[in-house]
């Protein structure tokens, strides 16, 4: 109740509208930053129902003829816990951090469409829990993230029902909702990027993250229309009678498989581009120096986003294709390791002959370098062919996305938290504990997803609720699965450090890293209207330009 | 530095049980490891795998080394000046794109030149040919100008070329013997080609490795590799029609099999109800052709093992059929509940008795 004095002796009440109520204000919110909040507290949300999923796979396979878990609750489990990391904790997750910095990174004071954005994330909540409500009915999508037709139809032919229960239709509605909630959110960034920039922000003065987040909206544009159309007809398969994807009335299930990976090959790039363009930003602050071959980062990034939709057969190498074809994708695929190489090498020069400081954000950039090597070292090697026959659909491939997918992107997401924590709250999140996190963290990937590339070259194939005690996988497996646990503690560090860290956290200032982006000139966290005055731009690092004046980078370098 | 001598110590100690867990692991004799290539074709794979390791190696020990050094080097001292702003270097970017691509190409020249050659193998006399079919969750191998077809067990001559063509007509299905072969999909409505050939006589585990649904764990099967004079004798062995068995016991156990609505309309036996291997009546039945299957030594995709000498059948207190130790014999624990040992297969039967179980056993050990 707000009561103002209008007049001696009068006085006028009036209830507060929901938008002003603490719960309203965020339901209510267009704001970017809040929105930016809500994605990410979503997706971390998601992020532990995907970690639960993921160590129930762990505890099943633990000990060989394992029985935590019946075959097809195993089957919708592991199915959830890769639809859920990628569609709703990676992607909302980087979105979420793109929302929140973006606009302020380039000195706007918010998204070009703020309703559409409020829409894109009660889209990917509501989403979401469609897709998990599935659980409710005991039919989880259970053919795996791929889901590869004929498997998901309802009948396949000759009598043989496939997938007749919701499960596939959770899964296939799940994703539309995704895919329009991710073209709007893409839409909004380029409009943003392209059309909001703060006075003397070039193209070639944006942070890296931004030009990452710029080539990933490019890319989901580009990519969802090829998913969005394969899970249409999938349904109408399924519903309709038509026979998209049966070979017995002419249809072909490698169909599938081209819309899909055309699809799913960008959509690795869409979820790796963001952690590369976040390690950009954390590496320089706490090096002490610029980004080194800023022109060469970002354009290895563009060269990696066109490259991304010439390699998607790569994944189907096993299917029977011509040679000269294999021999294209084999190819292609040698290619887009270059620019990434290329990345690679630019992070350490940055660091190379700084003044390192070894803060948690940092420790994590770190951290995503050194495993990321790995995950593109083993990627390199499924590029070539006939090796990729052997490993193809073994735990090869599960080490190797999860050197990509947690090593690189999952790192850089936490050191994204590390680093823009005190922008969003105002409080620095606990240094120790972030260190028993981040060692923790380090070790536990290590130990869960090194000896899975043993296990592949030792013939186990993925996808398996059970194997056999006698083929000498069990050592490994055990292995993985403390290397699992050791991960979920790091994480239950995390969440005592977040608690610690918002009851009687240290207050950080508007700019606790001395850090050289628009972000960190301005409160934290920053006022509705981000900025008092829109600032002026004319360098790469206009703050550190505004913090040193004698020797700014737009005095001393020519961009 | 003191500070870190324990934790030396468990890292040594650590590393030391992670490299003997791997060691001994890989030591494990059924591991269809592709690392121990018994063929021509996986001996290639592997060949260029260790070439892969050998360049990623010094890739990573070059990198990581240098990311170490730059990170131990350059750590932040006290008092130490503010480090040179520098912007970046176009020769040394040039450098660092041309020598990732040079060895990227390496390796990549190796790929197509070993992917061309894969299937350019040879052996001893003819080819053989077999069309595999990949069901939900089990093999049938077609020896189409032998005409004998068996499930879950591809036996085949040693050194002898293998030319398999891969069917579905289900859901799509992955053919891997790692130690022989990498993988083909095996895709509804494309019939992929196969060749390859086993140079060491032995067995070895072959596994499907494309999700095909509840039991896709389950369904393994065996590739037997014979010299060229036991292939033969058993191929011969093979193309008989069963016999019919003259002991009483497995008497009773054929009545069972042939009783209505009863197993044989799932399966076959060539000389019960299939008058041949191509009899066309085969193809309306769903369940692995059983006409020989005392010579067989797993069923259900290899979730069990069965060998006669493990399942003796035997009387009861009450003087009826039995099997003397059920829990030794794996085709009494599958005829008993199908459901408990593969759940989700397709074999869903009436509870059977003991008694009934003991002459079925009776009936498929005469079966050879």
């Amino acid at each position: 109740m707000a009561t103002r004095t209008i007049a001696e002796g009068v006085s006028l009440t009036r209830r507060k509208r929901f938008g002003e109520t603490y719960i309203g204000a965020w339901i209510m919110t267009i704001d970017h930053k809040k929105i930016g909040v809500m994605y990410i507290v979503t997706a971390f949300f998601f992020f532990l129902v995907g970690g639960v999923e993921a160590l129930l796979v762990r505890t099943q396979l633990a000990v060989p003829n394992g029985n935590v878990l019946t075959n097809d609750q195993y089957n919708q489990v592991f199915t959830m816990h890769g639809t859920t990391m990628i569609f709703l904790f990676v992607m909302p997750m980087l979105t979420g951090f793109g929302n929140f910095v973006v606009p302020l990174m380039i000195g706007a004071r918010d998204m070009a469409y703020p309703r559409l954005n409020a829409f894109g994330y009660w889209v990917v909540l509501f989403g979401g829990l469609f897709l998990n409500s599935s659980f409710l009915f005991g039919q989880a999508p259970n053919a795996g993230w791929f889901s590869y037709a004929p498997l998901t139809e309802a009948t396949c032919g000759n009598g043989v029902l496939c997938t007749p229960g919701l499960n596939m239709d959770f899964w296939a509605l799940g994703i539309l909702m995704l895919g329009v909630s991710s073209i709007a959110g893409s839409l909004n960034f380029v409009v943003t990027i392209l059309r909001l920039r703060a006075p003397g922000m070039t193209i070639n003065r944006m942070p890296l993250f931004v030009w990452m987040s710029l080539v990933t909206s490019f890319l989901l544009l580009f990519a969802l229309p090829s998913v969005t159309a394969a899970s249409i007809l999938l349904l109408l398969d399924r519903h309709l009678g038509t026979h998209f994807f049966q070979a017995g009335a002419g249809g072909d299930p490698l169909l599938w498989q081209h819309l899909f990976w055309s699809f799913g090959h960008p959509e690795v790039y869409i979820l790796i581009l963001p952690a590369f363009g976040i390690i950009s930003e954390v590496l320089p602050v706490f090096s002490r120096k610029p980004i080194f071959g800023y022109t060469f980062i970002a354009w290895s990034g563009v060269a990696i986003g066109f490259l991304s939709f010439t390699v998607w057969a790569h994944h189907m190498f096993a299917v029977g294709l011509p040679l000269v074809a294999q021999a294209f994708f084999a190819t292609s695929t040698t290619l887009i390791a270059i620019p990434t190489a290329v990345k690679i090498f630019n992070w350490i020069a940055t660091v190379y002959g700084g003044k390192v400081s070894f803060k948690v954000p940092m420790l994590f950039a770190l951290g995503f370098i050194a495993m990321f090597l790995i995950g593109g070292l083993n990627g390199a090697a499924l590029a070539v062919v006939p090796f990729d026959y052997q490993v193809t659909d073994t735990y090869f491939v599960v080490a190797h996305l999860h050197y990509v997918l947690f090593g690189g992107t999952v790192f850089g997401v936490f050191s994204a938290i590390y680093y823009w924590f005190p922008k969003m709250t105002g409080r620095l999140l606990n240094e120790r504990l972030g260190q028993v996190h981040f060692w923790l963290m380090l070790i536990g990937v290590n130990l869960t997803f090194f000896p899975m590339h043993i296990l592949g070259l030792l013939g186990m194939p993925r996808r398996v609720y059970t194997y056999a005690g006698n083929l000498g996988w069990n050592e490994l497996n055990l292995l993985a699965t403390i290397g699992a646990f050791i991960i979920a503690i790091s994480i239950m560090v995390f969440l005592w450090n977040f608690i610690v860290t918002m009851r009687s956290g240290e207050k950080s200032g508007d700019d606790p890293w001395n850090a050289y982006t628009l972000e960190w000139d301005t409160s934290s966290p920053p006022k509705p209207y981000n900025f008092e005055v829109i600032p002026t731009v004319r360098s790469r690092r206009p703050f550190y330009d505004k913090k040193n004046p004698e020797i700014a980078d737009w005095k001393t370098a020519t961009h | 530095m003191p500070k870190f001598r324990g934790v030396k110590r468990w890292a040594m100690l650590f590393s030391a049980m992670l490299l003997s867990s791997i060691l001994l692991a890989a030591c494990d004799q059924n591991t269809p490891s592709i690392l121990n290539p018994q063929g021509p074709v996986a001996s290639k794979e592997a060949g260029l795998f260790w070439f892969v390791l050998v360049v990623a190696t010094i890739v990573f020990v070059a990198v990581e080394g240098v990311l170490i050094y730059s990170i131990v080097r350059f750590r932040e001292r006290p008092n130490a000046p503010m480090p040179r702003q520098i912007h970046g270097n176009n020769t040394i970017e040039i450098i660092w794109t041309v020598a990732p691509s040079l060895f990227l190409f390496a390796v990549l020249i190796g790929t197509i030149y070993t992917m061309f050659n894969l299937s350019n193998i040879s052996g001893q006399g003819r080819t053989l040919e077999v069309k595999v079919v990949g069901h939900q969750w089990w093999w049938e191998f077609d020896y189409t100008n032998d005409n004998i077809v068996t499930a879950d067990e591809l036996v085949v001559p040693v050194n002898t070329v293998i030319h398999t063509t891969l069917e579905s007509n289900n859901v799509i299905h992955s053919f891997w013997i790692p130690q022989i072969t990498g993988k083909t999909d095996v895709v509804p409505g494309h019939n992929n080609d196969k060749v390859f050939l086993a140079s060491t006589i032995g067995t070895y585990r072959g596994i499907c490795t494309e999700f095909c649904g509840l039991q896709h764990a389950h369904m393994s099967f065996l590739l037997v590799v014979k010299s060229q004079d036991d292939y033969m004798s058993w191929l011969h062995n093979q193309q008989a029609v069963a016999q019919a068995p003259t002991d009483a016991v497995a008497q009773a156990g054929m009545k069972i099999f042939t009783g209505s609505g009863a197993c044989f309309g799932c399966h076959g036996i060539v000389g019960v109800n299939l008058q041949s291997f191509s009899d066309p009546h085969a193809n309306a039945l769903i369940g692995p052709n059983l006409t020989h299957f005392a010579t067989r030594t797993s069923i259900a995709g290899l979730v069990l093992s069965w060998n006669p000498q493990s399942c003796v059948v035997g009387t009861d207190s009450s003087g009826k059929p039995a099997i003397q130790n059920p829990s030794a014999c794996g085709l009494y624990q599958w005829l008993h509940n199908p459901q408990a040992v593969k759940p989700g297969n397709d074999m869903n039967i009436r509870p059977l008795s003991d008694t009934e179980i003991a002459q079925l056993v009776a009936y498929l050990e005469s079966l050879t």
